[in-house]
């Protein structure tokens, strides 16, 4: 864009392109913030204080929504998450990112656990119809489960564990909840496999193996990528709960905790931030997926 | 090779026979053909007779319904790399380089020779298509034409019984065909593998082949007739083009497939103009339209 600008035979046509560019780039969605900013200054609660006719000063709740901090509460309140994002203060007072930070790495175990299960699932259900009878019905009726459905059966499948229970629990509840995303996609792309890279094979003889490395994992990854995108989105989103439930140390944990303290500014705080993170993952991974497109 | 075969491949009353919806229908029936080692034979018929299918079976791609396949005194069946393959789209994996799509083959082949002589073996069919120095490009970086030289390096290379070819050229300019006939040509003329091929095209059916084969139209099609081209090899385009014979052996080809064209009608069609269409149509000029062979 910017040499363009250098350019001499620069018209105005492309001008106006470019401006029109940076409008709907970043003009329209700093609007779109704005605006939400507005509408929640506009029903949050405040604080009015008035004297009593007895000489005590009163607090009186005001607003639409009179619990509801503005925005400009949150930010003084939250203010010493934010700003030192990684302090650890106290074991329930630490920065936003800190707390963030055991999340994500819980996450982590427990999405690994989910593709190392969920991708070789999904290429036999990808290649095998018997399997694909034998599971798939199980397999339909155990995807739309609730983690907080799942949180319990994990604790009492570990209960065996004795202090790890909670933790194991917890790493199972993601691990089950994250996977379908990465089976069923892999299992698609398996069967998506043109006939002309399986033909390749038949007449080179390639061995079971060689198939499956040379050609058929190959061909899958731009499926198997798409799956472990959004098995890593559905795994950010099992964390709050499972941390709401276990007590674990944690963003989610965080964000319960402020709420039974009646800080609600922590809420927001939580809210915003998990939004972020997940978006951020999901970016990277979309990165990840398009460079096995682009083969 | 010393003593050639005289029946490199069989094929006995091939049939195949597709379920429909509408029940079974028989594609091709008694398909018989017998190919000579070092023969370059070329399949020639209408679209949709089943040309490919013939091929598929050949190749072990696509069952046989009926009839027998011997392929250098064994029966065969099933698929294998002692058939090489090239299709209309030259099918190469695309997360492989041109180089490591013959090697694939070739490993598989020559798992015994070392891997120099396999390195070099491959790098020898790449740089007789003319690839030498595109060798280790991904094919979303070759032309159409490279990723067809691609595809017939890697055939070539695994030095089968069998060549089978698939209107290789079909997708491809004709300037382009051209070159790729010569390079095809070349390596055939450094290592005569027995052939079959097929084509829409009869002029090239005439430069390349020993026998064409002339197919019948579909369904129940079957070996209609086939035609010896005596021109000596090295072929010359030109010299192949300025002989009179020539033009014999097109206008034979030609006039087999004209007597099978669809151009005629098999039913009245189903649809009548209106009387004031019809009226409407007499009241203009329209440009006639001939068809020419
Ligand atoms: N799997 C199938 N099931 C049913 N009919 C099929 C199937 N495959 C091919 N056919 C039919 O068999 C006939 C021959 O097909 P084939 O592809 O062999 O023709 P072709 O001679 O190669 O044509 P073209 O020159 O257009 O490539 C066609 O009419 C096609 O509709
Ligand atoms: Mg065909």
């Amino acid at each position: 864009m910017l040499p363009l600008l250098n350019c001499p035979s620069i018209n105005t046509a492309a001008a106006v392109k470019i401006s029109t560019d940076f409008l709907t780039k970043y003009i329209l969605p700093l609007l779109g913030i704005f605006a939400v900013l507005l509408i929640w200054t506009a029903v949050a609660g405040g604080v009015r204080e008035e004297k009593t006719a007895s000489g005590f000063t009163k607090k009186i709740k005001t607003g639409l929504i009179q619990d509801l901090p503005g925005p400009y509460e949150t930010w003084v309140k939250t203010k010493k998450y934010i700003v030192q994002p990684f302090a650890k203060r106290e074991e329930l007072d630490q920065g936003i990112l800190r707390f963030t930070w055991y999340s994500l790495i819980v996450v982590a175990k427990g999405y690994s656990i989910a593709l190392i299960i969920g991708t070789p699932i999904g290429f036999m259900l990808g290649l095998s119809k018997v399997f694909t009878r034998m599971f798939d019905p199980i397999i339909q009726i155990l995807r739309p489960v609730s983690p907080l459905a799942w949180m319990p059966l994990g604790v009492v499948l570990f209960m065996g564990a004795g202090k790890h229970a909670n933790d194991l629990g917890a790493l199972f509840t993601i691990a089950v909840c994250s996977m379908w995303p990465t089976v069923l996609n892999t299992a698609v792309g398996v069967r998506a496999v043109p006939q002309d890279y399986l033909n390749v094979a038949k007449v080179l003889k390639l061995s079971k193996w060689k198939t499956l490395w040379k050609v058929l994992v190959p061909a899958t990854l731009p499926y198997m990528f798409t799956g472990y995108r959004l098995s890593l989105g559905i795994a950010w989103l099992v964390i709050v709960a499972v941390e709401m439930l276990t007590g674990r140390i944690g963003i989610g944990n965080f964000l319960w905790n402020e709420y039974n303290n009646g800080l609600y500014t922590s809420i927001i705080l939580s809210i915003l931030t998990i939004g972020f993170v997940g978006w951020a993952l999901d970016r990277l991974m979309s990165l990840l997926e398009s460079r096995f497109k682009s083969i | 090779m010393s003593v050639k075969n005289p029946k490199m491949l069989e094929l006995d009353r091939l049939w195949k026979t597709y379920d429909t919806p509408k029940g079974p229908t028989t594609i091709v029936k008694d398909f018989n053909l017998k190919l000579k080692e070092g023969e370059f034979a070329t399949l020639i018929g209408h679209s949709g007779c089943g040309k490919s299918t013939v091929l598929m079976m050949v190749a072990g791609l696509s069952d046989l319904s009926q009839g027998n396949m011997i392929l250098a005194g064994k029966e065969a069946s099933g698929p294998g790399p002692d058939r090489g393959i090239v299709f209309q789209s030259p099918c190469l994996l695309p997360w492989m380089t041109a180089f490591e799509n013959v090697m694939l083959g070739v490993n598989q082949v020559y798992f015994t020779a070392s891997k120099t002589e396999r390195r070099q073996m491959a790098e020898y069919y790449l740089t007789i298509v003319g690839l030498g120095d595109a060798m280790h490009k991904r094919p979303s970086e070759l032309s159409q034409g490279m990723r067809q030289r691609v595809g017939i390096a890697r055939a070539f290379a695994l030095q089968p019984k069998m060549l089978l070819l698939d209107e290789p050229f079909g997708m491809l300019d004709s300037l382009t065909r051209y070159e790729l006939q010569e390079v095809l040509l070349e390596l055939w003329r450094r290592n005569r593998i027995t052939t079959l091929m097929v084509t829409h095209d009869v002029d090239e059916a005439i430069f390349l082949s020993d026998r064409v084969v002339m197919m019948t139209n579909g369904p129940e099609a079957e070996v209609g007739d086939i035609l010896n081209i005596p021109f000596e090899r090295p072929r010359n385009r030109k010299e192949i083009m300025e002989d009179p014979r020539y033009y014999k052996l097109r206008e034979h080809l030609i006039t087999f497939l004209n007597d099978r064209s669809h151009i005629r009608p098999s039913r009245e069609p189903t649809f009548k103009p209106s009387p004031d269409m019809a009226a409407e149509l007499a009241t203009q000029d329209f440009p006639v339209c001939t068809m020419t062979a």
